[in-house]
């Protein structure tokens, strides 16, 4: 199998996303679509997926024109797709959810077939090595093998090209392994896949070939035995970058932030961070690495003052902080950068403006009083703007309508400057392009040489390499491992991240 | 499934499709002020408009004689048609002349205006923090209520007595919103449910208390209130005619509102609620004090209009005294978009028409509930925009959302 893009235009109203892209991908070989956020490769993908219609090109199955009116005719081609964020029922089993679409009927009444069907999943799941039980409800698989599930429904439906829409965003280092095993299989068993990401390592290490995207054109074709992350990053960017944060040796001081016996709970009741004890220094970055979920946001949450501890004393700079609110601690020199941007960190209809002071905007300064001082926050925002390369129309836009990077880029103005003791940043560049990442890493150890503490909680391995002086390994609500100097490496990380005990990864 | 790579999976925005952190922004300038205020007045305008045509329609086919002229279409249509324009030129001449024909006219509009726009302020202030006010009747009942107490049982002299009434109608409006608001602050409770019940509790507490001998004239079973004192009646400010100093606290809270939400710390807390909760929490508001307070102004203003009704040209105070007009307040709110000035104006529409609506009907028969069909049906055409723009085939902005949609899911 043979699937050509050729000379794909896709227009939205006042933008092109996709400008005469030309493609092509055989069965046995991995195409890896590569370019930031918003280079239009999920658009790409979705054309062919049949969800848009390209104003001009055409798509060749075999050499032969085809159309596709819908994802039904795409997938009948045996073109299947694995979205980022699954569509999968959570309260089917997987059995169930893979026959949704597709079901397979028996006698008179139209009986549902599930022998049938969990048969020709169990034969999939052993022929590509996707070991997935077919009777698990999907709501209590992990994130990796719910994305598996997603897999073997693309191939339960016959499919010979994959598309895979960033796969590796929400797993855990260990399961991104598994997944470069079972993407090689497959193309070892003669599917053909297009992965898309904007991840260099994942790319030099299962791409065949690789296809850098750039505002929606092809900037160049390679293979990885013929460049390397630092070509391909400026191939995606455009311009030269850092892939290394300049950071010099740590110099810690007085401790700004200790945390003493921290029990809390999360919504459920249930116990999530479990009698914590750390300090992080003046002058200090403390990465928290760990999947997801082992109680790092609640942890992060009963420091910014949004979640009562259950037990344990917090304090900053010697002052007992504890349950202190959240305007409170922003006035010790406090600057949080939330984990989920548009939720926490922003009112998207604000203007840029007064999303830079959305939490300083009654200080002094600012106001006088209950008065708002309009000219301070315009001002504000336009000098903030320009230091933190924040691209808007103007400081009056709506934060909502900017990029991600962007976005971030406006929290990250407003948290750093009232920073002035402790950072704590959460996950502060999931999703962002390598440059705004690059940006936002540099800003974190300018303001740590400063003499701020900075925690960064992060899932991102290379997040943590990049930025940590120590690393604290968080697994169900514990740290179970404190790493510093020589002894933070990738394998250490990712053996502690995945839940082995500090001595087994020693 | 989305457009394009943003991962945070948010709506695609055509503007941000090249190259989200490069170098060319597509965003396009936010347009200059009268744009904006012209576009955003393209909905409600024409939503006025097509309510009058409908309502047309309403009028000819309710008139016998028009009727009857149709039925003879094939013996003579121009009869027929001639009937028809002559009908609804005279039904809609009346009204108009009812509502700004006269400076009587002008006056009984004003004064139907003043607790129209105070409520509708109420609805609209809430709206802003995502509270659906639905009480704005039962607290403008509680103002009503007391401030027609203050106004018959305190004799004190005229300027203060007439502050006192007002201040004790404003209090006791915050009263009844803000027991929505803390309610909901502290529990959790759907401010919409708790404002409809809490209308009902008003009602019937005033029709109480119109039995008790603290509200009642010795000797009368009538359930009419003493009558409010001379003194403490709102002045008339034009010689022969009704209206009174309402309509200029109409006008205050108007543009108190007004720079509470655009100019003070408060009014960018509410905002900031309304519009992302969780992210006013994580910046250190006190989302549960923003929300009782809110709802607690809200039901000041409510209580506010509900006063300026006994102490006015009414005199008393009946079990009937504010009928529907916390309901009119929501409509007014929604034509008004929720902007205090857009409530001013709305508010003064509803007025004349309710006050053109008498002398239409005194003077062409027509019933004056042929306007509140009129009204009614504004209230459609401005709460389906889809439908307006497709039938005028009109672009209006991304912000033309169906303005109340967000409170139902924000509980």
């Amino acid at each position: 199998m043979k699937v050509e893009l050729r000379g794909i235009t896709k227009r939205f109203p006042g933008v092109t996303a996709n400008e005469d892209v030309d493609l092509s991908v055989s069965s046995g070989e991995v195409l890896a679509l590569l370019g930031e956020n918003g280079a239009g490769k999920s658009t790409l993908m979705n054309v062919l997926y049949g969800l848009y219609h390209a104003e001009e090109g055409e798509i060749l199955l075999d050499g032969e024109p085809v159309t596709f009116e819908s994802p039904a005719d795409a997938l009948a081609a045996g073109i299947g797709m694995v979205h980022q964020h699954f569509m999968l029922v959570p309260v089917f089993t997987v059995n169930e959810n893979l026959m949704l679409g597709n079901e397979v009927t028996r006698g008179p009444l139209g009986k549902l077939d599930f022998e049938a069907s969990r048969e020709r999943i169990v034969e999939l799941s052993r022929r590509y090595n996707l070991a997935v039980d077919p009777d698990a409800l999907v709501e209590n698989l992990p994130v990796g093998v719910q994305q598996r599930a997603e897999i073997l429904k693309a191939l339960y439906r016959d499919a010979d090209l994959l598309i895979l829409d960033e796969p590796t965003a929400v797993l855990t280092p260990s399961e991104v392994t598994e997944l470069e095993g079972i993407i090689s299989a497959l193309a070892e068993a003669g599917k053909a896949i297009i992965l898309i990401t904007h991840k260099l390592g994942e790319v030099m290490r299962v791409a065949s070939r690789i296809a850098v995207l750039r505002r929606g054109r092809v900037v160049g074709e390679t293979r990885p035995e013929d460049t390397d992350e630092q070509h391909l990053a400026e191939m995606m960017v455009g311009h030269a970058v850092k892939l290394v944060v300049d950071k010099t040796e740590a110099a810690p001081a007085e401790v700004v932030l200790s945390v003493d016996g921290l029990s809390v709970r999360d919504d459920r009741g249930f116990v999530a961070v479990d009698d914590l004890d750390f300090e992080v220094r003046s002058g200090e970055i403390l990465a928290i690495a760990g999947v997801q979920g082992n109680g790092q946001t609640e942890l992060v949450e009963s420091l910014c003052g949004l979640r009562t501890p259950l037990t344990g004393v917090v304090t900053l700079d010697g002052a007992d902080v504890t349950g202190a609110p959240p305007g409170d601690l922003f006035r010790l020199g406090l600057g949080h950068v939330p984990e989920d941007r548009q939720n926490d960190g922003l009112v998207g209809p604000f203007p840029v403006a007064d999303n830079m002071v959305l939490n300083t905007f009654n200080w002094e300064g600012f106001a006088s009083g209950p008065v708002r001082d309009r000219d301070a926050v315009h001002d504000n925002a336009t000098r903030l703007s320009e230091e933190f390369d924040v691209r808007t129309p103007s400081v009056d836009t709506p934060a909502g309508t900017l990029s991600g990077g962007n976005q971030q880029k406006v929290i990250v103005a407003r948290e750093f400057t009232h920073a002035q003791r402790l950072l704590i940043a959460a996950q502060p560049t999931r999703g962002l392009d390598v440059g705004s990442i690059q940006y936002i890493h540099a800003r974190i150890v300018a303001i740590r040489d400063a003499g701020a503490a900075v925690l960064v909680v992060s899932a991102e391995l290379d997040e943590v390499l990049a930025l940590a002086d120590r690393v604290a390994v968080m697994s169900e609500g514990r740290f179970v491992g404190m790493l510093e100097g020589d002894r933070i490496d990738r394998n250490t990380i990712g053996l502690l991240m995945a839940g082995h005990a500090t001595e087994e990864a020693r | 499934m989305t457009v394009d790579d943003t991962s945070d999976g948010r709506a695609p925005d055509p503007g941000e499709h090249p190259d989200a952190g490069g170098t060319t922004q597509q965003e396009s300038p936010t347009p200059p002020f009268w744009r904006r205020a012209f576009d955003s007045l393209k909905v409600p305008v024409l939503a006025v408009f097509s309510a009058l045509v409908v309502g047309a329609l309403l009028i000819m086919f309710t008139d016998e004689d028009v009727l009857y002229a149709w039925a003879r279409f094939f013996n003579d249509p121009l009869r027929a048609l001639e009937r028809s324009a002559t009908t609804v030129w005279e039904a809609y001449s009346a009204l108009l002349d009812g509502a700004v024909g006269s400076p009587a006219a002008i006056s009984e509009s004003l004064l139907r205006a003043t607790p129209l726009i105070l409520a509708g302020l109420a609805v609209a202030f809430a709206f802003k923090a995502a509270l659906f006010n639905i009480g704005a009747n039962g607290q403008m009942i509680m103002g009503a209520m007391f401030a027609a107490w203050a106004g018959f049982s305190l004799d004190i002299p005229g300027p203060l007595v007439i502050l006192a009434s007002l201040v004790v109608g404003t209090l006791a409006g915050a009263v009844w919103g803000g027991i929505a608001g803390v309610l909901k602050a502290t529990t959790g409770a759907h401010e919409v449910i708790t404002t409809i019940m809490l209308n009902f509790i008003a009602g019937f507490l005033l029709a109480y208390a119109l039995t008790t001998d603290a509200f009642l004239p010795s000797g009368t079973g009538n359930p009419v209130s003493k009558p409010i004192l001379d003194q403490a009646r709102l002045p008339r400010f034009i010689s022969g005619e009704r209206v009174d100093l309402g309509i200029f606290l109409a006008l205050g809270a108007v543009l108190l509102i007004w720079w509470v939400l655009e100019r003070s710390t408060f009014g960018f807390q509410v905002k900031a609620v309304g519009l992302n909760p969780h992210a006013a929490r994580y910046a250190g508001m006190k989302v549960a004090t923003i929300t009782a307070l809110t709802m607690a102004i809200a039901g000041g203003l409510a209580g506010l209009g509900g006063a300026t009704i006994p102490i006015g040209p009414t005199g008393t105070l009946t079990a009937g005294i504010i009928g529907f007009l916390g309901f009119d307040a929501i409509a007014v709110a929604l034509l008004g978009k929720s902007n205090p000035f857009g409530v001013l104006a709305a508010g003064l529409l509803f007025g004349a028409l309710n006050a053109g609506a008498v002398t239409m009907q005194a003077e062409t028969q027509i019933p004056v509930d042929i306007v509140i069909v009129i009204q009614a049906l504004i209230i459609l055409f401005v709460a389906a925009p889809a439908l307006v723009r497709a039938i005028y085939r009109v672009r209006t902005g991304d912000a033309e959302s169906p303005l109340f949609t967000s409170s139902w899911g924000s509980g």
